[in-house]
This record gives structure tokens, sequence and C-alpha cells, in this order.
């Protein structure tokens, strides 16, 4: 096992180096340099300082250079300092991660709740009036536009009934609370962002979970499960259950990069210092250095999530032969 | 024809219909402000109410049908373009051009999409064709995977050896042979990627960085509606609904082609 993870970890570099390439081309593709940005709406900042700010970011040497300038720097995840705030790139991205993981993750493990048992009772009562109406709940989830949703639930929950606060993770008086108002209050400013991150992803897990069920009941064990007189229920949950679930862990891997440039979105909307509002500020104001650090990060993310899926799904699944 | 097919159609068809004949349905004139009827709600006069500069909103939208539906297909269209290409190369010549289109495909795979957008966005200016382009470049991953396990397939098979046996070159074998047999799931994939590219257009005029006001489009009638909320429902319901719609009559269409497919 732990060569098999060892050796997804090597095949891990190539894909970190392309990562790193796109990122570095996405940023020179650009019209102009990135010290125009800084500095081109700034008449304070003297050409004298330009050139220095020129030679801080080695943008006077040639392209490979100051790649693999950028490359070193990065292996000690120094990403340099923000051009709105001076702060440490690496500094400011690590405060927003938690916030947007903590989110994700309670979102992943609300569609593991739901959308498997959905999943589940739906293949078996495959083509019911029930798996048409789930069937119907996964069309509506999969078109429902992120933006619409938030905005809704804002102008009514929020606004309208008053019933959740709508923007932030915190009330003004928040300091002033015990420990257990404390959590309550974040976790009443977290409802609606978590609901709408979560419904998307719903849709999705709840239909695959139905579709590889509905195959697992077509085979042969499966038959003969219920030939040598097994109960329904030990069928479904101890004979099917385990083998469809299977995939589910696939796919959550492969969900993450969704989820977190989701988090884009829902974050903006419901002012969630997170890593997504972050981007999003950054990109607002141009801010060069954070941009290319979050796209690193969030691709690195992306490589952890399906590194953690393959391992657990090798983990799970005797079949997966680990030479 | 199946009945995913009939209802997806339907409602596609309504919308280009809505977006070709946009001058002729539209009641007003899209860019008429009117500071007499500022936020009124939806009436006689103004079946869908009035924004917050009194233009009609139901005029707004149908014009924003235009505007959301051809990036949507453009995007698409380049997406496809690219998918096609580097797919069918990858699929064909195997080897070394193989492993480097797909390890290309494995890295795009790795960034969050909307981050990926949001950052080129960031370098370039906002606008209806870099939009479309953009969208188009980062969404392209799909198609080529698909392309390339269809033409793997295919050109192992006896037709394919025919064509060389006469002498054909790659380049016929590839557009008039492999390319049109492998295009059933491409059709699928396509007509999701228009709901998938319509989200993505509404999503970033909402946040200011898409379409640009005061050029309409769903997306920025939401972000309007936003700074308005709890004044005027219609300005968050109709444009939000529309955006749901039309995704949901692609998704739907995009499923009917494939269990179409799979049964025959």
């Amino acid at each position: 096992m732990i060569k098999y993870i060892f050796r997804r970890l090597i095949s891990m570099v190539p894909l970190l180096f392309g990562i790193t390439i796109i990122t570095f081309t996405v940023i020179h593709i650009a019209p102009g340099k990135p010290t125009d940005m800084e500095t081109q709406f700034n008449p304070k900042v003297s050409l004298e300082a330009r050139d220095r700010i020129a030679k801080l970011y080695g943008l006077d040497k040639p392209l490979h250079v100051q790649y693999a300038d950028w490359l070193r720097r990065m292996a000690r995840f120094d990403f340099g300092v923000s051009f709105v705030d001076s702060r440490p790139v690496m500094k400011k991205i690590s405060e927003r991660i938690p916030v947007t993981l903590g989110i994700n993750f309670v979102s992943i493990i609300l569609i593991l709740l739901i959308g498997v048992p959905i999943g589940i009772s739906s293949a078996v009562r495959e083509n019911t009036f029930y798996d048409r109406a789930m069937t119907v709940f996964v069309f509506i989830g999969f078109a429902m536009p992120t933006i619409w949703l938030s905005l809704i639930l804002m102008d009514l929950v929020g606004v309208r009934w008053g019933i959740l606060p709508v923007s932030g993770l915190k009330s003004l008086e928040f300091e002033r609370l015990g420990l257990l108002e404390k959590i309550m209050d974040v976790s009443r400013h977290l409802v609606l962002p978590v609901f709408v991150s979560a419904f998307a992803g719903l849709a999705g897990i709840s239909r695959y979970m139905r579709t590889n069920m509905v195959q697992v009941l077509r085979q042969n064990y499966i038959r003969t499960a219920r030939a040598k007189g097994l109960s329904e229920r030990e069928v479904i949950y101890k004979h099917a259950l385990k083998n469809a679930l299977l995939p589910i862990v696939t796919i959550l891997g492969l969900s993450v990069p969704g989820l977190i440039g989701g988090s884009v979105i829902f974050e903006s909307i419901f002012s969630i210092p997170g890593m997504g509002r972050l981007f999003y500020e950054s990109v607002m104001s141009r801010d060069y250095p954070v941009i290319m650090g979050v796209l690193v990060i969030g691709a690195v993310l992306t490589l952890l999530g399906n590194l953690l899926a393959d391992v657990s799904y090798a983990a799970v699944d005797p079949r997966i032969k680990l030479e | 024809m199946n009945r995913l097919i009939i209802s997806g159609s339907i409602i596609v068809l309504f919308f280009a219909g809505l977006a070709l004949f946009a001058p002729l349905l539209a009641p007003y004139d899209p860019g008429m402000i009117d500071i007499d009827n500022i936020l009124t709600s939806p009436s006689g006069e103004h079946l869908l109410g009035t924004d917050s500069l009194g233009r009609d909103l139901l005029s707004r939208m149908v014009y924003g049908t235009r505007i959301s539906l051809l990036v949507g297909l453009i995007a698409v269209g380049i997406s496809a373009f690219i998918g096609v290409i580097l797919g069918s190369l990858a699929g064909y010549y195997g080897k070394w051009v193989d492993a480097l289109i797909m390890r290309f495909v494995d890295v795009m795979l790795c960034f969050p999409t909307f981050f990926l957008i949001l950052a080129v966005i960031a370098l370039l200016e906002p606008g209806i064709v870099n939009i479309m382009i953009i969208i188009g470049v980062t969404s392209w991953m799909g198609v080529a995977r698909l392309i390339r396990a269809e033409i793997l397939s295919l050109k192992e098979r006896d037709f394919i050896y025919a064509e060389k046996a006469i002498g054909a070159s790659d380049f016929r074998i590839i557009t008039r042979h492999l390319i049109p047999n492998a295009m059933g799931p491409v059709l699928v994939s396509v007509t999701l990627g228009v709901a998938a590219a319509i989200l993505v257009e509404s999503s970033l005029s909402f946040l200011g960085i898409g379409v640009q006001p005061p050029t309409p489009s769903w997306g920025n009638i939401l972000s309007e509606g936003k700074s308005v909320m709890g004044a005027a429902w219609w300005m968050l319901f109709f444009p939000g609904l529309a955006i749901f719609i039309t995704v949901l009559g692609y998704n739907l269409l995009g499923e009917g082609i494939r269990e179409n497919l799979l049964k025959t």
C-alpha cells in the first residue's frame, strides 16, 4: 500500500510541472507585463521604481530563466507578496483555505448522507413513480443555476422572512458571545452557503448511485444471493450496496475541482472570506501574485483530492491490483 | 424519438425562436430608459415589470436570450473544434502524440475550470468575444477524451484497413471516416456543454466580468436584481428562471440523445 501511494505521488510530479507551465503561460500571454498593472494607474510610481519591480520579479530576464526562478521559489511555497497589501501570498491563501475546505467538506458529507440513500431507493424501485420523481429532482438539480438559487434563498429566507443571516461568517456582536453561542452563530451563517453548494452535487451523486446500484442488482451474484433465500434487505444492504458504493469514491475525487471552482460564486454572493472570494477579489484588483498562487494551490488541492480518491479506492476494493 | 428529446427540443427551439426574432417579439426597445416607470412590478403594460432605469424587463430578457445562446453555442463550437482535433490526433497516431496530448488533458483537468476562466479574464478584457473564446479553450477536454476513445476502437475496423489499402491519406481517413463515425458521444457532450457554457456565462456576467452592461444578458440582469433585492422580486425571479429552463432544455436534449444512442 505504501509503495502504491509512493508511486502515485511520483506520477503526480509531471502533472505538477504541467500545472506550473500553464499557470506561467496564462500570466505571460497577457498584453503588457504584470508590472504595468501594478503601476500604470499609479502616477506616484516612478520609472525607477518600475525597474526595481521588474528586477524583483525578474522580468528583465529571458522567459525560461524567469520560469526557472519562479519554479524555484514555488518549490518553497514562496509565491511572493500581494500587490494590494504587500502581505505574503502564501499567508493570504492559507488563512482562507480552512473556510473553503470546511464548507466543501460539510457539503460533501451532506451530499453523501442524502444522495446515497436517494440513489439506492430509486434503484430498488426502478421505474416506479418514486424513481421518476427522483429523476425529475435530479434534472432540476443539474439545471439549477447556483447564483439563482443563492439569490432566491437570500431574498426569501434572509431578507423577507429574516430567519437566517445572509452575509459573512459571524455576526457583529460575535466577540461578546459565549462559546456555544459562537458555534450557533457560525452555523446559522453557514446554513445557506452549505445548502447551495450541496444542492448541485446532490443531483450528481444520487444519479451515479442509482446507475451503479441498478447495474449491480443485475449481476449474477445478486441472483445467487436471492436464490439462496436471503431476505431482500440482506441482498441490498449486505451484497449490493458495498459494490455500488465503490465508484462513488472516484466520483467524489473527480468533483473536487468543481467544488473549489464553484466556491467563487457562493462565497462572493454570501460574502464568505474563503479562497474563492479571495480569488475573485484578486481578479478584480489584478493582483497577479495572488492569482497565480490560488491557481497553483487550487490545482494541487485537486491533485490531492484525486490521490485521496485513488488510495481509498485501492484500500476498499481488494480487486485493485497495487502492482 | 423519446420524451426527453421532444421536451428538450421544445424548450431549445422556443428560446432559439426568441433569440432569432428578438426585434419582432420585444415589446419595447431594450435600452429605452423611462424614469417615470422605475421598478414597476409586472403589469399589462410591462409584462415582467421594469428595472431600476425603467427599462422593460421582458424586452431586455428577450435580447439577453440572443447573448446567452450566442455565447453558449460559439463557446461550445470552439471547445468541440479543439477537442475533436486533439482527440482524433491522439487516438489515430497513438505513441508519443497520444501521450503528449493526453498528459496535457490531465493537466488541464487539474485546474478548477472556473478559476482558470477568471484568471484569463483578469488578463484580457471582459466582453462577449473573449468570454466565448475563454469558455471554449477551457472546456474541450471531455470531447478530446471521448473522440480519442472512439477512434481507438474504430481504427482497428476492417473498413479503415480497406481505406488504407487503397492508399487513402491519414487526413482523409481521419476527417472522412473516423470523425463522422465517432460523433455520437460527442453530440451528447456538446449538447450538455451548451448548458454548462450558458451557466458559466451567466455566472461571469453576474460577477461583473462577463457581458458588460448596457448589453443585456441574463447574468447581468440578475446582478442588477441583487442590488435591488427585497424591492423588485421580478428582477431576480425571471432572469434566473430563463437560465434554469434553457439549461434544463439542453440537458434533457443531451440525455435524450444519449439514451437513443445506447439503444441502437
